[in-house]
């Protein structure tokens, strides 16, 4: 394909991704003297890593008693029983070596006054088993992400790690006995592919917010990792679960803050009723993220929505008065004035509820290696593929995650992944030629997509996945309306085969990298929903309302789900682990959620 | 002053918001944008996402000598 300008790598570990887990993954191995490339389409500090402002969660005890067994407790619960329970234990114990470790390595935690870790309560997090409130958070003022991002990567480069910035990778290269071998990326800046062959790959490239119409995450999260993943002919795992935030600017997916509703906001629907005092009683607007987010749907679903296609809801705060507006909530004004053209000192804010976190991706154990269910062993190891992350799926966060717990997660296992390399690789070790037909698929793959000369613009047919994923995959689900879902993203799949790219150039070519990230997107639709229709119960973020309640006989069970190349879902199951991974603590039995 | 194309991937950020506003910007302005207002651009692209989102959304003080181009991205 002599089209190309092709130029050949070889590293001991490849990571693709260069947020938290990412950077936390390339220092770990380069301090450990293996060689290490990290892959990045944006600049590492430009990350979505960097608006997780809130916090890391670890049992450090500076306020107040505190252990990683209740850390552990609030974990399990969260996820309604669906995490596996020797991960959530690894995860807690290790969360306090591993932010002892980013304190050395130069994050500014905010302090107490007597110079140690300050740490603030957070949603979900309790002392004792549910009877007290934790302090259990450690921040770095409100930009805990970004600092974490900073530090991770001086401390890469101090110790060799290279990196390709504004490279994007676009297909694994497995062998023909489903090992990994390397890694495709295409140089964005000059058009070059490289192709880069290691022992082993770590896949770090986050979510995919964006297969929805309203999303919080940033317009990078497209589920690269998950798309590479499945095409390579691997499962994802659980995709079916989602998290929502309730108030999401309508449109521009924007976070409103909970603190809003705390200093006294309000929802109404489209007939000025504040519906919220109907669906709970006792909380009201303040009720959970789920409640409020599920009532907001109803009452859409009913007819009472406001705005034109009478699809969102409006957030009041007009009767807080402008100087408390300005004074307790910063930034408040600003965002709706510039995201929705609204005065919030005199109408109210329009607001949905808000794709925010996927729980679901790659199935991996507790060291990142990626996992398949293969010959009845659940629990087969992929060789020289790992992923971390909120592209992974270990399962820490089950069907639910907490606040706090997210930037803990990509720590300890961008950690446990250096860590697992350290133990099984040998530097520098010989690695056998690319296999020739793995290669071939990938170049051919990206030629296919470079010429795609179809008649539907990569934007449309975005479009259409995002309101149908919006529309049939969101809060409120039913069979009914997931039926129609699947129906209609099967559409859109099959839609991607005539889409086409303007511009041929190899050079900053926005249009050609985001019809690369539509298939990702693509992909992680459509096991999204097929797996959401299947999964015929309600457990944490996937909320059923033909089937209300959680149905342990038969649902708990981690989804596995494969992709074929012509857009069919196959789904099959994987035990959630029920037993934990010391003798330091027991397994917690199962009982129902409630706060 | 870079193309475009290099813009829109510059303007991809690792916060929602400020993707947001920066591709609005491109859309309506870029073709229009002298070259003092390009330059002016650069130098917010060229920030930290927290400073860039705290002189946008009115948590920070705004440059003076960037305040044409941060007025232009702050219309609604």
């Amino acid at each position: 394909m002599s089209e190309y300008k092709i130029e050949n790598h070889t590293y001991d570990v490849v990571v693709v991704g260069a947020g938290g887990a990412g950077l936390r993954a390339t220092f770990g191995m380069a301090v450990k003297g293996l060689s290490t490339a990290c892959i990045t389409k944006v600049f590492p500090t430009r990350s979505h890593t960097v608006a997780a402002q809130g916090g890391m969660s670890a049992a450090l005890g500076n306020m107040g008693e505190d252990k990683w067994q209740w850390h552990m407790y609030d974990t399990v619960k969260g996820s309604d029983w669906l995490g596996d329970q020797d991960a959530i234990e690894y995860m807690c114990r290790e969360a306090i070596p591993a932010v002892i470790e980013l304190e050395h390595q130069g994050v500014p935690f905010s302090r107490t006054d007597d110079g140690r870790i300050y740490q603030r309560p957070f949603g979900g997090m309790t002392t004792d088993y549910g009877k007290g409130i934790a302090q259990r958070t450690c921040a770095a003022a409100d930009r805990t992400g970004h600092a974490i991002l900073h530090t991770l990567y001086q401390q890469s480069l101090r110790h060799s790690a290279e990196f390709y910035i504004e490279h994007f990778a676009t297909d694994l290269i497995l062998d023909e006995q489903g090992i990994c071998r390397g890694v495709l990326a295409w140089d964005l800046a000059t058009g070059t592919l490289r192709i880069f062959r290691a022992q082993t790959v770590v896949l770090a490239t986050g979510g995919y917010g964006r297969a929805y119409f309203t999303a919080t995450s940033a317009h990078t999260c497209t589920g690269d990792g998950n798309g590479m993943v499945t095409r390579a002919g691997l499962p994802l795992q659980d995709m079916e679960f989602t998290q929502f935030h309730p108030t999401g600017i309508y449109g521009a997916g924007c976070l409103i803050t909970e603190g809003v509703r705390g200093e006294g906001g309000f929802l109404t629907n489209a007939k000025g009723e504040r519906f919220m005092e109907r669906y709970a009683p006792n909380a009201k607007d303040l009720a959970s993220r789920d409640v409020v987010s599920r009532s907001m749907t109803i009452e859409v679903n009913e007819g009472r929505g406001v705005g034109e296609h009478k699809d969102h809801i409006h957030l009041h705060l007009e009767h807080l008065g402008p100087e408390v507006i300005h004074e307790r909530l910063p930034g408040i004004a600003e965002s709706a004035r510039i995201f929705a053209g609204v005065d919030v000192t005199k109408e109210p804010i329009p607001v949905s509820p808000t794709v925010h976190y996927n729980m679901g991706g790659i199935p991996t154990n507790y060291h990142g290696e990626v996992v398949t269910l293969k010959d009845g062993n659940p629990d087969s190891v992929v060789p020289g593929l790992m992923a971390i992350g909120e592209c992974a799926c270990v399962s820490v966060h089950g069907a639910n995650r907490l606040g706090s717990n997210s930037l803990l997660d990509i720590v300890v296992f961008g950690r446990a992944a250096a860590n697992r390399c350290a133990e099984t690789l040998k530097t520098g070790s010989i690695q056998p030629d690319l296999p020739k037909a793995g290669l071939e698929k990938a170049m051919d793959r990206f030629n296919r997509i470079h010429h795609a000369g179809g008649s539907l613009p990569t934007a449309s047919i975005r479009d259409k996945m995002q309101r149908t994923m919006q529309k049939h995959a969101a809060v409120f689900r039913t069979g009914e309306s997931l039926q129609a879902g699947v129906d209609q993203m099967n559409e859109v799949y099959a839609s991607y085969r005539d889409v086409g790219v303007t511009d041929r150039s190899l050079v900053w070519n926005s249009d050609l990298m985001e019809t690369f990230e539509l298939a990702n997107l693509l992909e992680c639709a459509q096991t999204s929903i097929q797996s959401a229709l299947n999964r015929k119960e309600s457990r944490g973020a996937h909320a059923r309302e033909d089937y209300p309640e959680r149905d342990d006989q038969n649902w708990m069970k981690h989804t596995v789900s494969w992709l074929d190349e012509d857009g069919k879902v196959s789904l099959d199951y994987r035990p959630v682990h029920n037993y934990t991974l010391t003798d330091a603590v027991e397994y917690i039995p199962p009982k129902k959620r409630v706060y | 002053m870079p193309a475009l194309s290099r813009y829109k991937l510059l303007c991809r950020r690792g916060m929602k918001e400020l993707d947001v506003v920066l591709v609005r910007y491109l859309d309506r302005h870029y073709s229009d944008a002298d070259s003092a207002e390009l330059a002016q651009f650069d130098e917010l692209l060229a920030m930290q996402d927290p400073e860039l989102f705290g002189v946008l959304f009115e948590l920070m003080p705004e440059p003076p000598h960037l305040q044409q181009v941060i007025a232009k991205i702050r219309i609604p």
